[in-house]
């Protein structure tokens, strides 16, 4: 590959496709162990709106799952469940076999540690730098200075933010802001990341890096369930999606032919089908 | 100990929201400036009024020809009685002398000298003066009043002075306790709700915080430190700015005025530690306790 040594090198380089071969059909396989389990959920606001309506669903360690539906259907009702923001109101939820119910309001903050949140917004810390922001994920874990000098450079360099490190938040674009957030969420290797809205602040070609770096992400071994009402981002994944509507599943399948072993730059590729503006090169970092 | 990352933390902070953190260390520095300069005020008010009160006595006189055994055992019996604080004895001699250096001419005239010997019983608390009397003298059942032992010719309470007395003092005491009370209530609030509005600027940040996955104390562990610095910062610049104060202006005049000289006002530098002490301590609770609402997430 001399072509393309450099700069792009962290974000194609093989890493990915060095996965041992067996944790591909692994993570796929239906009867692996179930990381989320929502069983008869029932979510109503105090005002009386129906946040969610008895769904039932799974999502299997390593799967990759999109939440889709209109605005109010229950999307962010769900992630909020997850990371036992909201209690529901019926129902259980079980996180990689537990019962979130059991999970008392002190040890909240430990259970999600085992999560990586991205959201809309990013959410990062305004007066921090990127490199702290990311450290700080590692701060409240207790992380020593060693560990925190070692791992934040290495996922800094794995989401191409190398050169922003530091920055502050409001002197990067959208999807760079977006690539902080998703080093923070993973800076811990957590087994689940959730994602509400990834790409809703940001362009096409912008979100499709985004996407890029979840699928790295996933192929590494992490569950990730992402809230989207992109349709045109879904159908071109072709992953498993959860519709939603008024709180309520409507349809859960695998749209399309299931594309489960591809290297992250052919599914840049196949992304980037179709986008009418989409250069053919790779990404610039 | 993450005491320093915790320390860096709150320093940062303060040094990235410069505009609230200097409104709040101004509020802890008037604040704090008006209690030291209140709680001296204080102290000298309740002090002169305990000096007026002390003044509050039982006059018991004897008969015109007690004998020293008789004046033995009447003191032995004051000293008897409850709430009795002090006995005092006024022989007839040294009365005479006082008085006829008050008015000579009077007395010169008079010739012999008129006056009893006289015990001087101050009591315990002030406000037990008639009950002094009352057990020195019970009341006859005519309205009379009878001295329990026969040399004790009248006991008198100067009644209509001391209700008085007691009454202004009461008052000013009460007064004052009031005030210091407000104020510092008023303090307690107004540094409060100072540090709750610099926290909702940064309620954002507290939400990302528990978002990673942050508990609550390690969130707010940050903002007490910082309320410690700042309470502390105000309170030595109030200090600095009492002790020009007392040294530029009430040190100079403490010879005059006895208010400011009143022996019951606290040193300076108790009154410095407690300022300190009460500063941070308020500062730094205020800090956690307006940071509970923001970490219900």
């Amino acid at each position: 590959m001399p072509v393309k040594t450099g700069t792009t090198s962290p974000l194609h380089s093989e890493a990915a496709s060095q996965m041992p071969a067996a944790a591909i059909p692994h993570r796929a396989r239906p009867a692996a162990p179930s990381v989320i389990e929502f069983r008869g959920v029932e979510k109503r606001y105090d005002v009386g709106a129906i946040g969610l309506d008895q769904a039932t669903f799974s999502i299997g360690r390593g799967e990759w799952a999109f939440l889709v539906g209109s605005t109010g259907s229950g999307k962010s009702t769900i992630m909020r469940l997850l990371i036992k923001e909201l209690e529901p109101t019926a129902g259980t939820i079980r996180v990689a076999g537990k019962d979130l119910s059991e999970i008392a309001r002190k040890r909240v903050p430990y259970y999600r540690r085992n999560i990586g949140v991205v959201f809309q917004d990013f959410k990062l810390l305004p007066n921090r730098t990127v490199y702290d922001n990311v450290a700080y994920a590692l701060q409240v874990t207790g992380g020593t200075r060693k560990e925190i000098r070692a791992k934040v450079p290495d996922i800094l360099r794995l989401t191409g933010l190398s050169t922003k490190l530091h920055n502050y938040p409001d002197q990067l674009s959208g999807g760079e802001q977006q690539r902080v957030a998703i080093a923070r969420a993973f800076v811990n290797h957590p087994p689940l990341l959730l994602a509400d809205e990834p790409t809703g602040n940001l362009d096409p070609e912008t979100s499709i890096g985004i996407m890029q770096l979840l699928y790295r992400i996933n192929r590494a071994g992490t569950t990730v369930l992402i809230a989207t009402h992109d349709n045109a981002m879904v159908d071109k994944m072709r992953r498993r999606v959860i519709e939603l509507s008024q709180g309520r599943i409507v349809r859960d399948e695998a749209t399309g032919a299931y594309v489960r072993d591809e290297s992250t730059r052919e599914f840049a590729i196949r992304m980037r089908d179709g986008l009418p503006e989409s250069p053919p090169t790779v990404e610039k970092p | 100990m993450k005491l320093g990352f915790f320390t860096r933390e709150a320093s940062r902070a303060l040094r990235r929201n410069a505009a609230p953190s200097f409104a709040a260390l101004a509020t802890v520095l008037l604040t704090m400036l008006v209690v030291g300069v209140f709680i001296p005020i204080v102290q000298a008010t309740t002090g002169a009024a305990n000096d007026v009160r002390k003044r509050v006595l039982v006059d018991v006189y004897l008969v015109r020809d007690a004998t020293q055994s008789d004046i033995a055992r009447v003191r032995a019996q004051l000293l008897d009685t409850a709430n009795v604080k002090r006995v005092e004895f006024v022989s007839k001699q040294d009365a005479y002398q006082q008085q006829r250096k008050k008015d000579p001419e009077a007395f010169a005239l008079l010739g012999e000298n008129p006056l009893p010997d006289t015990f001087r019983v101050t009591p315990e608390n002030p406000d037990d003066v008639l009950k002094i009397a009352s057990a020195l003298a019970p009341e006859a059942a005519g309205g009379g009043r009878t001295p329990i032992d026969r040399a004790i010719d009248e006991v008198r309470t100067r009644r209509d002075d001391t209700s008085k007395i007691l009454q202004v003092t009461r008052f000013v005491k009460l007064m004052a306790g009031t005030l210091a009370f407000l104020l510092i209530a008023a303090s307690i609030f107004l540094i409060a709700n100072t540090i709750r509005l610099s926290l909702y600027a940064r309620r954002r940040e507290v939400e990302v915080m528990k978002l990673v996955g942050a508990t609550d104390w390690f969130i707010r562990w940050p903002f007490v430190i910082e309320g410690v610095i700042v309470g502390a910062l105000g309170t030595l610049l109030a200090i600095l700015l009492l002790a020009v104060g007392k040294i530029a202006i009430i040190d100079p005049l403490a010879s005059d005025f006895s208010l400011i000289s009143a022996p019951e006002t606290m040193p300076f530098t108790v009154l410095i530690a407690v300022m300190l002490a009460s500063g941070i301590a308020i500062s730094a609770v205020g800090s956690a306790v307006s940071l509970r609402r923001f970490l219900r997430v």
